[in-house]
């Protein structure tokens, strides 16, 4: 099936959704997306930022659909038109949407310790506006400790259900779901009911805000002060390739390696990311590719070449001869 | 080539006779001293006598506390990744049940340092502060024997309860505007204070 993203023409197989078109295209078209994610199922539909502007419905009926569709729910049809970036309704209603996302949210990203490798963060800055016109009162819930592991912040949560899914899916026995609803709805782990299958640290991952953090990791270092490294060990539970969070010496914590959609590549077990913190547990593979703009990055001097060619870029473009290049 | 328009050709040539009594030359030269007497000093009789500063001059930094004497300072570590000079470095904690009067928020500092020996006194780390914590001074950083004594802890860095700092001539218009924002947390504090 055809169709075109942005102006860009792409062919998909039968049943792919408009994001996971704009996905195979690349990430100067993709929506960004805070709910859906491609490694668990039915995810989707709840956060409406991936929302796009279809201009042509199909080659059989070219008539436009009347509103923004959600991308990460819409199958593509043979011939469709979409529009996200090059629209500026679509834009304008993502700003909406962000500011509604943002409603409850209590912007103490001075205190949070997702500040830096925050989705929320990121799609405020680069879909929104970064300050907020909202003058009540927020909703506010007491600190949850999930297990002794994981902290629940429900303030901090914008309701995107992956946890819940992730739950679901990756874990048996599900003791972790949403109650309540519209306004009042909350993650709940139903009546605090501790979480102890191998793989329930997991939802600390997933969760694009900083409503589920580790408890191990809580308060210790800002993540733009450690130093990501992918490494391995032997492990008989999960793969074992995760990626290590190093301060000098010390293994400040343990993430899942996340690939360029901020998604998890392979879930991992709680023994790697709780209970193995010294660098001698790890076998290290090297440094995390960490985008250059990114807040990790900083003071990191191992993108320093990707930097020159990108200056170099630049200069090209502005026409600007080098100054040992001049005759 | 010619550097200066200033240099002299060096000769050689024999003294006259009123060079060789020198008396004409000491005169000459005292005459020189005798007339600064009547002219405007250069300098000032510092630490008696202080000259005037600009309002933006960056001197030592303060930590600023709250209305309440809480430490605003949250350990975000915002000012440490905007310092160029890369001086500042923490530690965070978090706030026990019972010290809400000490710390504004859950997490606090636990030590905060500044290396005043790399500090260039950019003010960056003043600019990236989100919650109006750290502050530029109009003091001066005092002279150490060591090396060490330089490295400022809490202790120097941190304003004392009794004895507070005046910072509001550094506080910008985009901060007061800043401050008006109702249903920011922060404010709230401030805006009752207001009120009542």
């Amino acid at each position: 099936m055809k169709v075109t993203i942005d102006g860009i023409e792409i062919d998909v197989p039968k049943g792919t959704t408009i994001l996971q078109a704009a996905r195979m295209i690349g990430p100067e078209v993709a929506p960004p997306a805070m709910c859906y994610y491609s490694k668990l199922k039915t995810t989707g539909g709840y956060c409406r930022t991936c929302i796009v502007k279809v201009t042509q419905g199909s080659t059989a009926n070219p008539n436009p659909m009347p509103k923004p569709v959600a991308s990460c729910r819409t199958e593509v049809m043979d011939g469709m038109v979409v529009e996200n970036y090059t629209n500026n309704d679509v834009l304008e209603a993502r700003k909406g949407v962000v500011e509604f996302l943002l409603i409850n949210h209590p912007l103490d990203c001075p205190v949070c310790d997702q500040a830096g490798e925050c989705k929320l963060q990121d799609l405020g800055y680069e879909n929104g506006s970064a300050k907020t016109r909202y003058e009540f009162k927020r909703r506010e819930y007491e600190m949850i400790d999930i297990g002794d592991k994981i902290k629940l912040h429900m303030n901090r949560c914008i309701l995107c259900y992956r946890c819940v899914k992730t739950a679901e899916q990756i874990t048996d026995g599900r003791v972790h779901g949403v109650i309540h609803r519209g306004d009042a709805a909350e993650i709940s782990t139903y009546i605090e009911k501790v979480i102890d299958n191998d793989f329930s640290g997991n939802v600390i991952d997933v969760c694009p805000v900083g409503a589920l953090t580790d408890r191990t990791f809580r308060f210790k270092q800002r993540v733009w002060f450690t130093k990501p490294v992918d490494a391995h060990r032997n492990c008989d539970k999960c793969s074992g390739k995760t990626r290590v969070w190093l301060k000098g010496e010390e293994v400040v914590r343990v993430t899942a390696r996340k690939d360029q959609w901020d998604e998890v590549e392979e879930f991992i077990c709680n023994s790697c990311r709780y209970d193995h913190k010294k660098t001698s547990d790890w076998v290290i593979e090297g440094p995390s590719p960490i985008h250059r703009s990114s807040v990790i990055s900083q003071n990191h001097y191992q993108n320093l070449n990707e930097l020159k060619v990108n200056i170099l870029k630049q200069q090209k473009a502005l026409g600007f001869i080098p100054f040992d290049k001049k005759p | 080539m010619k550097l200066t328009n200033r240099s002299k050709v060096v000769s050689n040539k024999e003294q006259s006779l009123s060079e060789r009594m020198y008396l004409p030359g000491i005169a000459k030269g005292m005459l020189i001293t005798a007339s600064h007497l009547f002219k405007r000093r250069a300098t000032v009789k510092y630490p008696d006598e202080l000259r005037p500063i600009a309002a933006v001059f960056r001197g030592q930094h303060i930590l600023k506390r709250d209305e309440n004497g809480a430490e605003r300072c949250t350990a975000c570590g915002l000012c440490a990744v905007a310092c160029p000079a890369e001086a500042i470095t923490m530690e965070s904690a978090e706030r026990k049940k019972g010290e809400e009067g000490l710390y504004r928020e859950e997490k606090y500092a636990k030590t905060y340092e500044i290396n005043m020996l790399r500090c260039i006194f950019c003010g960056l780390c003043e600019e990236a502060c989100p919650k109006e914590a750290i502050f530029l001074t109009d003091r001066m950083v005092a002279t150490e024997f060591e090396r060490e004594d330089f490295i400022y802890g809490k202790d120097k860095l941190v304003e004392k309860v009794d004895k507070r700092i005046d910072v509001t001539k550094r506080q910008t218009i985009e901060v007061a505007e800043f401050k008006k924002i109702p249903g920011l947390k922060h404010n709230e504090l401030w805006q009752g204070k207001l009120k009542k």
